[in-house]
Protein backbone atom coordinates (compact mmCIF):
# COMPACT_ATOMS: atom_id res chain seq x y z
CA UNK A 1 0.00 0.00 0.00
CA UNK A 2 1.64 3.36 -1.42
CA UNK A 3 0.70 6.90 0.71
CA UNK A 4 -0.80 9.31 -1.36
CA UNK A 5 1.14 11.67 -0.21
CA UNK A 6 4.14 10.35 -1.71
CA UNK A 7 4.82 12.90 -4.44
CA UNK A 8 3.16 15.83 -5.55
CA UNK A 9 2.05 13.93 -8.82
CA UNK A 10 0.40 11.66 -6.14
CA UNK A 11 -0.95 14.24 -3.79
CA UNK A 12 -2.49 16.26 -7.06
CA UNK A 13 -3.90 12.48 -8.45
CA UNK A 14 -5.34 12.10 -4.85
CA UNK A 15 -6.64 15.72 -4.83
CA UNK A 16 -8.49 14.68 -8.31
CA UNK A 17 -10.15 11.80 -6.43
CA UNK A 18 -11.00 13.86 -3.24
CA UNK A 19 -12.79 16.49 -5.90
CA UNK A 20 -14.65 13.58 -7.56
CA UNK A 21 -15.34 12.00 -4.23
CA UNK A 22 -17.10 14.47 -2.76
CA UNK A 23 -18.69 15.84 -5.94
CA UNK A 24 -20.78 12.99 -6.51
CA UNK A 25 -21.55 12.61 -2.32
CA UNK A 26 -23.03 16.61 -3.09
CA UNK A 27 -24.62 15.58 -6.42
CA UNK A 28 -26.44 13.03 -5.19
CA UNK A 29 -27.16 14.66 -1.98
CA UNK A 30 -28.69 17.57 -3.78
CA UNK A 31 -30.45 15.68 -6.01
CA UNK A 32 -31.63 12.62 -4.26
CA UNK A 33 -31.99 13.51 -0.85
CA UNK A 34 -30.19 12.48 2.53
CA UNK A 35 -30.12 8.73 1.76
CA UNK A 36 -29.18 9.47 -1.46
CA UNK A 37 -25.86 10.81 -0.69
CA UNK A 38 -25.22 8.38 1.68
CA UNK A 39 -25.38 5.31 -0.13
CA UNK A 40 -23.73 7.74 -2.65
CA UNK A 41 -20.74 7.37 0.06
CA UNK A 42 -20.69 3.93 1.49
CA UNK A 43 -20.38 2.73 -2.27
CA UNK A 44 -17.38 5.06 -3.05
CA UNK A 45 -15.45 3.89 -0.11
CA UNK A 46 -16.31 0.82 0.01
CA UNK A 47 -15.05 0.98 -4.04
CA UNK A 48 -12.24 3.18 -3.22
CA UNK A 49 -10.46 0.82 -0.25
CA UNK A 50 -11.17 -2.24 -2.29
CA UNK A 51 -9.19 -0.48 -5.05
CA UNK A 52 -6.52 1.27 -3.17
CA UNK A 53 -5.04 -1.99 -1.43
CA UNK A 54 -5.57 -3.90 -4.72
CA UNK A 55 -3.66 -1.86 -6.70
CA UNK A 56 -0.88 -2.09 -3.64
CA UNK A 57 -0.83 -6.04 -4.44
CA UNK A 58 -0.09 -5.71 -7.98
CA UNK A 59 1.99 -2.51 -7.88
CA UNK A 60 5.86 -3.52 -8.79
CA UNK A 61 8.55 -2.48 -5.72
CA UNK A 62 10.55 0.16 -6.31
CA UNK A 63 14.33 -1.28 -7.13
CA UNK A 64 17.36 -1.19 -5.21
CA UNK A 65 20.77 -0.87 -6.75
CA UNK A 66 23.44 -1.07 -4.06
CA UNK A 67 26.43 0.84 -4.18
CA UNK A 68 29.57 -0.77 -5.22
CA UNK A 69 31.96 -1.48 -1.88
CA UNK A 70 35.38 -2.92 -1.75
CA UNK A 71 38.37 -3.26 -3.84
CA UNK A 72 38.56 -5.06 -7.38
CA UNK A 73 40.03 -8.34 -6.19
CA UNK A 74 37.39 -8.43 -3.19
CA UNK A 75 33.80 -10.32 -3.92
CA UNK A 76 31.39 -9.26 -1.43
CA UNK A 77 28.53 -11.82 -0.98
CA UNK A 78 25.19 -11.56 1.19
CA UNK A 79 24.14 -14.82 2.37
CA UNK A 80 20.47 -14.66 3.82
CA UNK A 81 19.25 -17.97 4.91
CA UNK A 82 17.93 -19.20 8.53
CA UNK A 83 17.82 -23.12 9.17
CA UNK A 84 19.80 -24.06 6.18
CA UNK A 85 22.85 -21.79 6.28
CA UNK A 86 24.79 -24.91 7.22
CA UNK A 87 24.10 -26.73 4.52
CA UNK A 88 26.78 -28.19 2.51
CA UNK A 89 25.38 -27.37 -0.94
CA UNK A 90 25.08 -23.80 0.83
CA UNK A 91 28.76 -24.04 2.07
CA UNK A 92 30.01 -25.47 -1.85
CA UNK A 93 27.44 -22.71 -3.30
CA UNK A 94 30.05 -19.49 -1.65
CA UNK A 95 33.21 -21.26 -2.24
CA UNK A 96 32.70 -21.46 -5.80
CA UNK A 97 31.40 -17.63 -5.66
CA UNK A 98 34.72 -16.55 -4.39
CA UNK A 99 37.39 -18.33 -5.72
CA UNK A 100 39.52 -16.29 -7.33
CA UNK A 101 38.83 -13.42 -5.31
CA UNK A 102 39.07 -12.07 -1.60
CA UNK A 103 35.96 -13.22 -0.07
CA UNK A 104 33.79 -10.76 2.28
CA UNK A 105 30.93 -12.74 3.24
CA UNK A 106 28.25 -11.59 5.50
CA UNK A 107 25.26 -14.39 6.29
CA UNK A 108 22.00 -12.76 7.59
CA UNK A 109 19.82 -14.64 9.66
CA UNK A 110 16.59 -12.82 9.49
CA UNK A 111 14.80 -13.14 13.03
CA UNK A 112 11.36 -14.86 12.11
CA UNK A 113 8.58 -14.54 13.97
CA UNK A 114 4.93 -15.07 14.14
CA UNK A 115 2.94 -12.35 12.95
CA UNK A 116 1.07 -11.98 16.67
CA UNK A 117 4.31 -11.91 18.08
CA UNK A 118 5.59 -9.46 15.97
CA UNK A 119 2.68 -6.84 16.27
CA UNK A 120 3.06 -6.96 20.09
CA UNK A 121 7.46 -6.58 19.88
CA UNK A 122 7.82 -9.88 21.45
CA UNK A 123 10.90 -10.45 19.44
CA UNK A 124 13.88 -11.54 22.30
CA UNK A 125 13.15 -15.44 21.80
CA UNK A 126 13.30 -14.74 17.80
CA UNK A 127 16.38 -13.12 17.98
CA UNK A 128 17.92 -15.34 20.19
CA UNK A 129 17.32 -18.02 17.97
CA UNK A 130 17.94 -16.50 14.95
CA UNK A 131 21.65 -15.99 16.75
CA UNK A 132 22.13 -19.11 18.03
CA UNK A 133 21.41 -20.51 14.16
CA UNK A 134 23.97 -17.78 13.10
CA UNK A 135 26.80 -19.11 15.45
CA UNK A 136 26.33 -22.30 14.03
CA UNK A 137 26.84 -21.63 10.71
CA UNK A 138 29.36 -19.64 11.04
CA UNK A 139 31.10 -21.94 12.80
CA UNK A 140 30.32 -25.00 10.04
CA UNK A 141 31.20 -21.97 7.75
CA UNK A 142 34.74 -21.40 9.20
CA UNK A 143 35.23 -25.35 9.67
CA UNK A 144 34.53 -25.63 5.57
CA UNK A 145 37.33 -22.78 5.00
CA UNK A 146 34.69 -19.78 4.38
CA UNK A 147 35.16 -17.47 6.54
CA UNK A 148 32.02 -14.91 7.10
CA UNK A 149 30.65 -12.56 9.60
CA UNK A 150 27.08 -12.84 10.73
CA UNK A 151 24.18 -10.80 11.84
CA UNK A 152 20.52 -10.98 12.82
CA UNK A 153 18.22 -9.26 10.41
CA UNK A 154 15.01 -8.09 10.08
CA UNK A 155 11.90 -10.94 10.74
CA UNK A 156 11.08 -10.07 6.60
CA UNK A 157 13.86 -11.50 4.58
CA UNK A 158 12.95 -8.84 2.26
CA UNK A 159 13.83 -5.79 4.36
CA UNK A 160 16.73 -7.96 5.99
CA UNK A 161 18.52 -8.05 2.63
CA UNK A 162 17.80 -4.53 2.22
CA UNK A 163 18.80 -3.14 5.67
CA UNK A 164 22.23 -5.50 4.64
CA UNK A 165 22.66 -4.23 1.42
CA UNK A 166 22.92 -0.66 2.81
CA UNK A 167 25.42 -1.20 4.97
CA UNK A 168 27.22 -4.24 3.55
CA UNK A 169 26.61 -3.74 -0.29
CA UNK A 170 26.69 -6.83 -2.30
CA UNK A 171 28.23 -8.17 -5.80
CA UNK A 172 25.79 -11.12 -5.21
CA UNK A 173 22.88 -12.44 -3.00
CA UNK A 174 22.77 -16.25 -2.09
CA UNK A 175 19.50 -16.84 -0.86
CA UNK A 176 19.51 -20.25 0.81
CA UNK A 177 15.81 -22.12 1.43
CA UNK A 178 14.34 -25.23 2.05
CA UNK A 179 13.40 -27.47 -1.15
CA UNK A 180 9.86 -26.59 -2.76
CA UNK A 181 7.19 -28.18 -0.52
CA UNK A 182 8.69 -27.54 2.73
CA UNK A 183 9.92 -24.08 1.53
CA UNK A 184 7.71 -21.31 3.39
CA UNK A 185 10.20 -19.00 1.93
CA UNK A 186 9.63 -20.07 -1.91
CA UNK A 187 5.60 -20.22 -0.79
CA UNK A 188 5.68 -16.81 0.44
CA UNK A 189 7.55 -15.59 -3.02
CA UNK A 190 10.99 -14.36 -1.41
CA UNK A 191 13.24 -14.82 -4.33
CA UNK A 192 10.71 -13.68 -6.54
CA UNK A 193 10.15 -10.79 -4.34
CA UNK A 194 14.15 -10.19 -4.14
CA UNK A 195 14.50 -10.54 -8.28
CA UNK A 196 12.29 -7.64 -8.54
CA UNK A 197 13.74 -5.78 -6.03
CA UNK A 198 17.54 -5.78 -5.88
CA UNK A 199 19.62 -4.57 -8.78
CA UNK A 200 22.16 -7.39 -7.73
CA UNK A 201 23.10 -11.30 -8.98
CA UNK A 202 20.64 -13.38 -6.87
CA UNK A 203 21.40 -17.09 -6.61
CA UNK A 204 18.82 -19.57 -5.28
CA UNK A 205 20.43 -22.49 -3.15
CA UNK A 206 18.39 -25.06 -2.60
CA UNK A 207 19.99 -27.28 0.44
CA UNK A 208 18.09 -30.28 1.68
CA UNK A 209 18.80 -30.67 5.20
CA UNK A 210 16.90 -33.84 5.57
CA UNK A 211 19.20 -35.79 2.77
CA UNK A 212 22.08 -34.27 3.66
CA UNK A 213 21.96 -35.74 7.66
CA UNK A 214 20.59 -38.80 5.65
CA UNK A 215 23.96 -38.89 4.01
CA UNK A 216 25.62 -38.27 7.62
CA UNK A 217 24.12 -40.85 9.25
CA UNK A 218 24.65 -43.65 6.33
CA UNK A 219 28.28 -42.17 5.97
CA UNK A 220 29.74 -44.30 8.74
CA UNK A 221 28.46 -47.52 7.56
CA UNK B 1 49.33 2.65 5.21
CA UNK B 2 47.48 0.27 6.52
CA UNK B 3 44.76 -1.72 4.73
CA UNK B 4 42.11 -0.80 7.05
CA UNK B 5 42.85 3.38 6.97
CA UNK B 6 42.52 3.48 3.49
CA UNK B 7 39.23 1.61 3.43
CA UNK B 8 37.65 4.28 5.25
CA UNK B 9 37.24 7.80 3.59
CA UNK B 10 35.42 10.31 6.37
CA UNK B 11 32.60 9.29 8.54
CA UNK B 12 30.19 6.12 7.53
CA UNK B 13 27.52 6.49 5.14
CA UNK B 14 24.24 7.32 6.97
CA UNK B 15 22.21 4.17 7.13
CA UNK B 16 18.26 4.75 6.36
CA UNK B 17 16.39 1.95 5.36
CA UNK B 18 13.44 3.45 4.55
CA UNK B 19 12.67 3.58 0.44
CA UNK B 20 11.30 7.31 0.37
CA UNK B 21 13.34 10.31 0.74
CA UNK B 22 14.23 11.66 3.80
CA UNK B 23 12.73 14.90 3.13
CA UNK B 24 9.84 13.52 1.63
CA UNK B 25 9.13 10.74 4.27
CA UNK B 26 9.50 13.93 6.97
CA UNK B 27 6.75 15.73 5.03
CA UNK B 28 4.54 12.29 5.21
CA UNK B 29 4.74 12.68 8.68
CA UNK B 30 3.70 16.14 9.00
CA UNK B 31 0.94 15.57 7.00
CA UNK B 32 -0.03 12.78 9.04
CA UNK B 33 0.09 14.58 12.05
CA UNK B 34 -2.49 17.41 10.85
CA UNK B 35 -4.45 14.43 9.67
CA UNK B 36 -4.53 13.80 12.82
CA UNK B 37 -4.68 17.51 14.33
CA UNK B 38 -7.91 18.17 11.62
CA UNK B 39 -9.24 14.85 12.56
CA UNK B 40 -9.76 15.74 16.05
CA UNK B 41 -11.37 19.33 14.73
CA UNK B 42 -13.85 17.35 12.69
CA UNK B 43 -14.66 15.19 15.87
CA UNK B 44 -15.69 17.96 17.50
CA UNK B 45 -17.52 19.20 14.31
CA UNK B 46 -19.56 15.79 14.14
CA UNK B 47 -20.91 15.91 17.93
CA UNK B 48 -21.89 19.03 18.01
CA UNK B 49 -23.73 18.70 14.50
CA UNK B 50 -25.21 15.52 15.88
CA UNK B 51 -25.65 15.74 19.56
CA UNK B 52 -27.78 19.64 18.85
CA UNK B 53 -30.59 17.73 16.74
CA UNK B 54 -30.99 20.80 14.82
CA UNK B 55 -30.78 21.70 11.45
CA UNK B 56 -27.54 22.52 9.85
CA UNK B 57 -26.49 25.44 10.50
CA UNK B 58 -28.97 26.12 13.50
CA UNK B 59 -31.39 29.14 13.27
CA UNK B 60 -30.23 31.83 12.90
CA UNK B 61 -27.02 31.46 11.74
CA UNK B 62 -26.16 31.34 8.14
CA UNK B 63 -23.37 30.59 6.18
CA UNK B 64 -21.98 32.37 3.28
CA UNK B 65 -22.12 29.14 0.88
CA UNK B 66 -21.78 30.90 -2.41
CA UNK B 67 -18.90 32.87 -1.81
CA UNK B 68 -17.23 30.02 -0.05
CA UNK B 69 -18.09 27.78 -3.15
CA UNK B 70 -16.31 30.84 -5.47
CA UNK B 71 -13.30 30.26 -3.41
CA UNK B 72 -13.37 26.70 -2.88
CA UNK B 73 -13.44 27.23 -6.98
CA UNK B 74 -10.06 29.85 -7.29
CA UNK B 75 -8.25 27.17 -4.19
CA UNK B 76 -8.84 23.90 -6.11
CA UNK B 77 -7.85 26.36 -9.38
CA UNK B 78 -4.28 27.02 -7.45
CA UNK B 79 -3.60 23.49 -7.17
CA UNK B 80 -4.01 23.12 -10.72
CA UNK B 81 -1.50 25.94 -11.32
CA UNK B 82 0.53 24.16 -8.74
CA UNK B 83 1.05 20.77 -10.60
CA UNK B 84 1.70 22.97 -13.94
CA UNK B 85 4.61 24.83 -12.69
CA UNK B 86 6.20 21.42 -11.25
CA UNK B 87 5.43 19.68 -14.94
CA UNK B 88 6.50 22.89 -17.11
CA UNK B 89 9.96 22.51 -14.52
CA UNK B 90 10.15 18.70 -15.25
CA UNK B 91 10.23 19.14 -18.74
CA UNK B 92 12.72 22.32 -18.40
CA UNK B 93 10.36 25.31 -18.74
CA UNK B 94 11.73 27.55 -16.14
CA UNK B 95 8.95 29.84 -17.06
CA UNK B 96 6.25 27.61 -16.95
CA UNK B 97 7.30 26.95 -13.13
CA UNK B 98 7.61 30.79 -12.38
CA UNK B 99 4.18 31.37 -13.88
CA UNK B 100 2.68 28.21 -11.93
CA UNK B 101 4.57 29.16 -8.77
CA UNK B 102 3.13 32.64 -8.68
CA UNK B 103 -0.48 31.68 -10.31
CA UNK B 104 -0.53 29.70 -7.03
CA UNK B 105 0.58 32.26 -4.67
CA UNK B 106 -1.70 35.09 -5.58
CA UNK B 107 -4.76 32.61 -5.47
CA UNK B 108 -3.62 31.00 -2.66
CA UNK B 109 -3.51 34.65 -1.18
CA UNK B 110 -6.94 35.69 -2.74
CA UNK B 111 -8.46 32.75 -1.15
CA UNK B 112 -7.45 33.86 2.43
CA UNK B 113 -7.99 37.69 1.81
CA UNK B 114 -11.74 36.69 1.50
CA UNK B 115 -12.23 34.19 4.16
CA UNK B 116 -11.21 36.60 6.56
CA UNK B 117 -13.15 39.55 4.67
CA UNK B 118 -15.74 36.96 5.17
CA UNK B 119 -15.33 36.04 8.67
CA UNK B 120 -15.97 40.30 9.33
CA UNK B 121 -19.53 39.90 7.30
CA UNK B 122 -20.83 36.71 9.07
CA UNK B 123 -22.66 38.53 12.49
CA UNK B 124 -21.23 35.64 14.43
CA UNK B 125 -18.46 35.32 16.86
CA UNK B 126 -16.81 32.25 17.95
CA UNK B 127 -17.81 32.90 21.37
CA UNK B 128 -21.83 32.13 19.64
CA UNK B 129 -22.36 28.71 20.87
CA UNK B 130 -20.63 25.81 19.86
CA UNK B 131 -21.85 26.44 16.21
CA UNK B 132 -19.84 29.69 16.38
CA UNK B 133 -16.80 27.81 18.41
CA UNK B 134 -16.87 25.02 15.78
CA UNK B 135 -17.16 26.60 12.86
CA UNK B 136 -13.85 29.57 12.96
CA UNK B 137 -12.02 26.79 14.98
CA UNK B 138 -12.13 24.65 11.50
CA UNK B 139 -12.44 27.18 9.07
CA UNK B 140 -9.61 29.01 10.94
CA UNK B 141 -7.19 25.88 11.57
CA UNK B 142 -7.43 25.54 7.47
CA UNK B 143 -6.54 29.29 6.84
CA UNK B 144 -3.98 29.10 9.15
CA UNK B 145 -2.84 25.93 7.02
CA UNK B 146 -2.81 28.10 3.89
CA UNK B 147 -1.29 31.04 5.61
CA UNK B 148 1.91 28.06 6.23
CA UNK B 149 1.51 26.85 2.52
CA UNK B 150 1.63 30.58 1.31
CA UNK B 151 4.73 30.94 3.24
CA UNK B 152 5.80 27.88 1.56
CA UNK B 153 4.96 28.91 -2.00
CA UNK B 154 6.79 32.50 -1.33
CA UNK B 155 9.83 31.30 -1.01
CA UNK B 156 9.72 28.50 -3.86
CA UNK B 157 8.25 31.16 -6.01
CA UNK B 158 11.72 33.94 -4.98
CA UNK B 159 13.94 31.08 -5.56
CA UNK B 160 12.11 30.24 -8.54
CA UNK B 161 12.42 33.86 -10.14
CA UNK B 162 15.94 33.50 -8.98
CA UNK B 163 17.10 31.11 -11.28
CA UNK B 164 16.68 28.15 -9.19
CA UNK B 165 15.80 24.53 -9.64
CA UNK B 166 16.41 22.26 -12.98
CA UNK B 167 14.76 19.06 -14.17
CA UNK B 168 16.99 17.22 -12.34
CA UNK B 169 16.51 19.06 -8.78
CA UNK B 170 13.03 20.83 -7.55
CA UNK B 171 12.35 18.91 -4.40
CA UNK B 172 12.05 22.64 -3.30
CA UNK B 173 8.79 22.90 -5.29
CA UNK B 174 8.00 19.19 -4.75
CA UNK B 175 7.48 19.64 -0.95
CA UNK B 176 5.00 22.88 -1.03
CA UNK B 177 3.15 20.88 -3.93
CA UNK B 178 2.64 18.10 -1.42
CA UNK B 179 2.10 20.18 1.76
CA UNK B 180 -0.29 22.74 -0.81
CA UNK B 181 -2.52 19.86 -2.63
CA UNK B 182 -3.10 18.34 1.32
CA UNK B 183 -4.19 22.09 2.03
CA UNK B 184 -6.53 21.57 -0.83
CA UNK B 185 -7.95 18.32 0.75
CA UNK B 186 -8.73 19.75 3.81
CA UNK B 187 -10.57 22.39 2.13
CA UNK B 188 -12.85 20.27 0.33
CA UNK B 189 -13.96 18.33 2.76
CA UNK B 190 -14.52 21.20 5.17
CA UNK B 191 -16.66 23.13 2.64
CA UNK B 192 -18.21 20.12 1.62
CA UNK B 193 -19.44 18.69 5.33
CA UNK B 194 -19.59 22.21 7.05
CA UNK B 195 -20.89 24.44 4.09
CA UNK B 196 -23.28 22.02 2.00
CA UNK B 197 -24.24 18.88 3.73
Amino acid sequence: MRNPFRSEAEAYRFLLLTIGYFGAILIATLAGGKWAGLAIFAGLTLAGLYWFFRRGESERPVQTAPRRRGGEDERRILVIANETVGGATLRETIRERTAGYRANVLVVSPALNSPLKHWVSDEDAARAGAQQRLDASLARLRESGVEAEGEVGDGNPLQAMEDALRTFGADEIVISTHPEGRSNWLERGVVTGARERFVVPITHVVVDLEAESEDVRQAPT
Amino acid sequence: MSAHTEAHHGPPEAHQSSRVDARVLGMFLFIASEVMLFGSFFTAYFFVRVSGHQPWPPHPFHLPVFVAGINTAILVTSSFTMHWGLTSIKRGNRAGLQAGLLLTFLMGLTFLLTQIREYSRLGFAPSDQAFGTIFYCLTGLHGAHVFVGLMLLLFATIRAFRGHYTPEAHQGVEIPGIYWHFVDVMWIVVYSTVYIL
